[in-house]
C-alpha cells in the first residue's frame, strides 16, 4: 500500500531529524491535507518546538523501519478548545502514558505517530516524540483529517481504538478497555470531563506488521515539503499554489470570492456550506462548497467537480495560506484545490465508512482525478 | 458651562478638539507630532483654548488618545526588564514564557519567569493549592535577575483572580513598592499563553506610560486645565490616567478606534463600514451598534501574539502622500508615501514628487495648493489615479464587510479628500463636518465600560442565574471604571459552550458601557 501523494520521496528508509524550523512547515501543510479542518495548530506547534528545544531533534523514520512485532502508539490531545488553550500541559503526559500502555502490553513501544493531519494534533505527536525521545513513524491514519476518529484507515484493518491511555497534567492516569470503538469515546469524554476538559490520549496501539499493512506513508515528510513550499513562495513573493500541486497530484479547482458562508451547529458538529463567485478565468462560473468540520463535496455550477474523501482543501489565493472551515468569511479570495486521497479509502469498505454516502450525500464516489477529465473533454 | 477637551497624538499629527455640552465642535486644531509627545499637546491645546476663547477650569473632562505604547513596543523603546510568575504548575511546564518571542524584544525585556504552583481549573477548583513561601522564593530570584516590572498570569485567572492578587501582595513586600506589578486577569481572556504575552508587554511599557501620561498632565496643570483626565482605550472607551499608568496595553491601537466612533457620534450612523484616510495609509473598519467590530484572530503586536480585544481593521498603503508612478502595467498608488513631507514635495504645494492629493486636485476632486501646479499632469494619468484609488478602497471595503448586501460608508480624516462620492458595493457614501478630527472627537466623546469573561459552570445555578449574575459583574466594573450607574448598559453577551464534551461549562462574555458620571 503506497501513498499516491508520497511519489517525491526517494523511496527507501528515510533517515531524517525534525528540527524546530522544519514545525512551522509541518504545521502549515498538515493544515493543507487536514482538508478545512483540524483548528488552529500553534498550540501544538509551541508544545512541540518546546520539546525539541529542550530534548533535541526528533527522528523521523519509514513505516518500513518499524519491526513487525513492536508497538506503535499514535498519540494526541482531546478535550475543549477553549480550555486546551488555557491549562497547558505538563511535559510528563506522555512518558506517563506510553508507560502504563508498556505495563499493560508486557512490551516497550518503540514509536508514535500521528492519527490526522490538520490542527493541533499534526504537532502532538512530535512533542511526545520528542519527550521520549522516540522515534515519529512517517505516516498517519488518515492522510487528511475527518470529523470522526473512528475514520482512521486502521478501523479497516480491524484495529480498535482500545485500549486507550487518558493521561492529564497532574499524573493522573486511566487505561480504558472497552467493548468497541463507541464505548472508548463515551468513556474517555468522562475520563476528560473529570481531568478537566482536557487530557493526552495514546489509541489505536498497533504492531509494526499491523501498521505496514494500513498506515497513510508519507503523510509528515509530506505536509513538511508543502508547508516548505509555502513558506518559501511567500518569501519569494509567488503563489504557492502550482507547486503544492506538484507535490499532491492535485488539481485547481476553482478560484474565486467568498460571497455567502452557511453555519449550522445543531447536530453537534459545525456543518455550513461556502459560496464562491469565479474570478478571472472562473468568471460567470459558481462553486459551492459543502463541510462538516472538514470540506465534504465541492460543486462548479452544480456539478460536483471533488468529494469526499478526496482531499478539498482553500488556499488564501494571495499566500496560499490554507483556510479552515471555521475562518471561511465573506469578501475572502481563494483558490480551490482538490487532491487524490490515498487508495486505500477508495475501497468498498473505505468508502462505506468515509464516503460521500456516510455523509448523506446521495451520490456515488467518483475520483477527483476522474472528474477533471470529464470537465476538460 | 462645561467643556469636554479631546486630543489624538497620532504618528504625524497631534489634533485636538473642544466639545461643549451639545458635543458641538469649538475649536479644532492640528499640529505636528513631536518626539516628547507633550511639544505636540502644548502647542495643540495653545490652538483650541486660544480658538474658543473659553476659561480653561470649564472644562471638566479631558480624554487623550495615543499611540505612544504601540510605538515603544513596536520600536523597542525604552523597554522594562519585565519578569513573570505563571501560576499553574503542575500544568504548563511543557510551554514555558516567553516561548516565541523575537529574539530583538528578548534581548531589552530578558527572559526572566517562574512557574509556580497554582491556578484554576475550568470550573474554579484549584489547579494545585498555592504555596506562598515557593511564590516567595521566586520573586527573590527574580529580585536578583535584576526585573524593574513584574507580570502575574495564572491559569484561568480570569475566572478567579485571587491567587494573582496573593502573589502582588507578597511581590510588594519582597519587590517594594516601585517595581510594578501587572495582573494577567486585568489584562486579558481566556488563552493563557496570548494573555499572559499581554501581560508582559504591560509590565515592559509601564515605566514609559507613566511618564507620557504624567507630562500629558502637566501640560494641562501648565494650562489651567483642573479637568478629571481620561485616556482612551482600543474598545472605544476611557480609563482613568491612574488606571491607564497601570494597565497602558489597553491603549494600543486606539487611534483608529477613535476614528471609528468619531465617525459613528459625526454622522449619527451606527452601523457602517468606515474609511480612515491619512497620510500614508487608509484604515478601514466596522462600526456595529456605534463601537467598533473586534476582531476574532489573535493579534500580534511588535511579533508578539496577544489576544486582545482589538478592532477589526484592515490597513492599506495608501493617503495623502502616497506616490503614483507609471509603469507599463498601468499606474501604481503607494504604498510608498511623502507622509508629512507632503507639504514639501507635492506638484500642488511646489514639489517634484507626483501624489495622490496633486491628481485629485487635478482631477476636481479637491481644491488645495495651486491648482496651476498640477495642471500639466496628463488627464490619461489622473483618470488611471483616480480610478485606481476608487478600485483600492472598494475592494478593502468588500473585504473587510459581512454580508453581499451594500453598506453605508463613512469616510474621514485628512486624505478623504481622495475618494469620489460614489463607491461600489456601497448604499452611500457620507463625508462629514469636522471629518479632518474624527479621531480627536472619538476621544471626546468617549464612554467608560467594564466587562467580564470567564468560564461558568451553568449546571448548578441554572443559566438565567448565571447570566444575571455576569451582567450584574459587568455592570459594576463600568460603575467601577467611572460610568453612571443609571446609563450603564449591556453592549454585548456572548455565550459560547465549551465544545463537543457532555458538561454544563460555558463561557461568557459580557461587556457593559455608561455615560462618563459628571466631574
Amino acid at each position: 500500500m503506497c501513498y499516491k501523494l508520497h511519489n517525491f520521496c526517494t523511496g527507501g528508509v528515510l533517515v531524517r531529524h525534525l528540527t524546530v524550523k522544519d514545525i512551522d512547515f509541518l504545521a502549515v501543510g498538515a493544515a493543507v491535507l487536514g482538508s478545512g479542518g483540524g483548528g488552529d495548530p500553534y498550540l501544538g506547534k509551541l508544545m512541540a518546538k518546546a520539546a525539541i528545544m529542550e530534548k533535541g531533534e526528533v527522528q523521523l523514520i519509514d513505516v518500513d523501519e518499524v519491526p513487525d512485532d513492536k508497538l506503535v502508539i499514535p498519540s494526541a490531545m482531546m478535550g475543549a478548545p477553549a480550555v486546551m488553550l488555557e491549562k497547558l500541559p505538563n511535559g510528563s503526559e506522555p512518558e506517563i502514558s506510553f508507560r502504563a500502555a508498556a505495563s499493560f502490553f508486557g512490551t516497550e513501544v518503540c514509536a508514535t505517530m500521528s492519527i490526522e493531519a490538520g490542527g493541533i494534533n499534526s504537532c502532538i505527536p512530535v512533542y511526545t516524540a520528542a519527550r521520549l525521545k522516540l522515534p515519529l513513524v512517517d505516516c498517519d491514519g488518515m492522510g487528511r483529517a475527518f470529523p470522526e476518529i473512528p475514520m482512521v484507515t486502521f478501523s479497516l484493518g480491524g484495529v480498535e481504538a482500545s485500549p486507550m491511555v487518558c493521561c492529564d497534567e497532574k499524573g493522573n492516569k486511566v487505561v480504558i478497555e472497552s467493548i468497541n470503538n463507541a464505548w472508548v469515546e463515551t468513556l474517555s469524554r468522562a475520563v476528560t470531563v473529570a481531568m478537566g476538559l482536557s487530557s493526552m490520549i495514546g489509541l489505536y496501539t498497533m504492531d509494526g506488521k499491523t501498521l505496514k499493512k494500513w498506515a497513510v506513508r508519507g503523510t509528515i515528510s509530506l505536509a513538511i515539503e508543502i508547508g516548505k513550499r509555502i513558506v518559501q513562495s511567500n518569501q519569494k513573493k509567488m503563489s504557492p499554489v502550482d507547486s503544492i500541486l506538484e507535490v499532491t497530484n492535485g488539481y485547481r479547482l476553482f478560484e474565486g470570492k467568498v460571497t455567502d458562508v452557511q453555519r449550522d451547529l445543531t447536530t453537534g458538529f459545525v456543518r455550513g456550506k461556502a459560496l464562491f463567485e469565479g474570478i478571472e478565468s472562473y468568471r460567470g462560473s459558481v462553486m459551492r462548497l459543502e463541510f462538516q468540520n472538514e470540506n465534504l463535496v465541492a460543486f462548479l455550477d452544480e456539478k460536483p467537480c471533488a468529494m469526499v474523501p478526496d482531499l478539498i482543501t482553500i488556499l488564501d489565493r494571495e499566500t496560499g495560506n490554507p483556510i479552515t472551515t471555521e475562518h471561511l468569511k465573506y469578501g475572502q479570495r481563494a483558490v480551490i484545490i482538490g487532491m487524490p486521497c490515498v487508495d486505500i479509502w477508495r475501497s468498498e469498505k473505505g468508502l462505506a465508512q468515509v464516503g460521500p454516502r456516510y455523509f448523506q450525500y446521495d451520490i456515488d464516489y467518483v475520483p477527483v482525478e476522474e472528474l477533471m477529465k470529464e470537465q476538460s473533454r | 458651562m462645561s467643556y469636554r477637551l479631546g486630543i489624538d497624538v497620532g504618528g504625524t499629527n497631534t489634533d485636538a478638539v473642544i466639545l461643549d455640552e451639545q458635543n458641538r465642535v469649538m475649536a479644532k486644531c492640528k499640529r505636528p507630532s513631536s518626539e516628547d509627545i507633550s511639544t505636540g499637546i502644548t502647542e495643540a491645546v495653545d490652538a483650541v483654548l486660544g480658538e474658543s476663547g473659553i476659561n480653561p477650569s470649564q472644562i471638566v473632562h479631558a480624554m487623550l488618545g495615543t499611540t505612544h505604547s504601540t510605538n515603544a513596543i513596536v520600536e523597542r523603546k525604552g523597554l522594562a526588564r519585565a519578569g513573570i510568575i505563571r501560576l499553574g504548575a503542575p500544568s504548563g511546564i511543557a510551554v514555558p514564557p516567553f516561548l516565541d518571542w523575537p529574539d530583538d524584544i528578548i534581548r531589552h525585556i530578558g527572559r526572566h519567569y517562574r512557574i509556580v504552583h497554582g491556578g484554576y481549573e475550568y470550573n474554579g477548583v484549584p489547579i494545585a493549592p498555592v504555596d506562598r513561601d515557593e511564590i516567595r522564593r521566586a520573586l527573590e530570584e527574580l529580585k536578583d535577575e535584576g526585573i524593574t516590572a513584574l507580570a502575574v498570569s495564572g491559569v484561568f485567572s480570569p475566572v478567579n483572580s485571587e491567587q494573582e492578587m496573593i502573589v502582588r501582595d507578597i511581590a510588594q513586600e519582597v519587590l517594594g513598592k516601585d517595581v510594578p506589578v501587572s495582573l494577567s486577569s486585568e489584562v486579558g481572556s481566556i488563552g493563557m499563553l496570548e494573555r499572559e504575552n499581554a501581560t508582559i508587554l504591560n509590565a515592559a511599557i509601564q515605566h514609559i506610560a507613566d511618564s507620557a501620561y504624567g507630562s500629558f498632565q502637566n501640560v494641562l496643570r501648565s494650562h489651567n486645565v483642573t479637568a478629571d483626565l481620561f485616556i482612551t482605550q482600543n474598545d472605544g472607551t476611557l480609563m482613568s490616567v491612574e488606571y491607564a499608568r497601570r494597565y497602558p496595553v489597553f491603549t494600543i491601537a486606539s487611534g483608529p478606534t477613535n476614528s471609528l466612533r468619531g465617525a459613528a457620534f459625526l454622522t449619527g450612523i451606527h452601523d457602517a463600514v468606515v474609511v480612515d484616510v491619512g497620510g500614508t495609509t487608509t484604515d478601514v473598519g466596522i462600526l456595529k451598534n456605534g463601537f467598533p467590530r473586534e476582531s476574532t484572530s489573535a493579534v500580534e503586536i511588535g511579533g508578539v501574539r496577544t489576544n486582545f480585544r482589538m478592532p477589526d481593521l484592515i490597513a492599506i498603503g495608501l493617503g495623502g502622500g502616497s506616490i503614483v508612478q507609471e509603469t507599463d502595467a498601468g499606474v501604481t498608488v503607494g504604498p510608498e508615501s511623502v507622509g508629512y513631507r507632503i507639504t514639501e514635495e507635492a506638484f500642488v504645494f511646489g514639489g517634484s514628487t507626483l501624489t495622490a492629493t496633486d491628481c485629485a486636485v487635478s482631477y476636481g476632486l479637491a481644491s488645495l495648493g495651486e491648482h496651476s501646479r498640477v495642471s500639466n499632469i496628463k488627464k490619461n494619468t489622473v483618470d488611471q489615479t483616480v480610478q485606481r484609488i476608487k478600485e483600492m478602497v472598494e475592494e478593502v471595503i468588500d473585504r473587510i464587510k459581512t454580508t453581499s448586501d451594500d453598506v453605508p460608508v463613512v469616510v474621514v480624516g485628512g486624505g478623504s479628500i481622495l475618494l469620489p462620492r460614489e463607491l461600489n458595493g456601497t448604499s452611500s457614501v457620507v463625508v462629514p463636518d469636522n471629518f479632518d478630527v474624527a479621531n480627536a472627537i472619538g476621544a471626546a466623546i468617549s464612554q467608560v465600560s467594564g466587562s467580564i469573561d470567564g468560564v461558568f459552570d451553568v449546571a448548578t445555578k441554572g443559566r438565567d442565574a448565571v447570566v444575571d449574575e455576569v451582567k450584574e459583574a459587568a455592570k459594576k466594573e463600568a460603575v467601577k471604571a467611572g460610568a453612571r450607574e443609571s446609563s450603564v448598559e449591556i453592549v454585548e453577551l456572548e455565550e459560547i459552550p465549551l465544545a463537543y464534551l457532555p458538561s454544563n461549562a460555558v463561557r461568557f462574555r459580557v461587556k457593559a458601557v455608561g455615560r462618563l458620571a459628571a466631574g
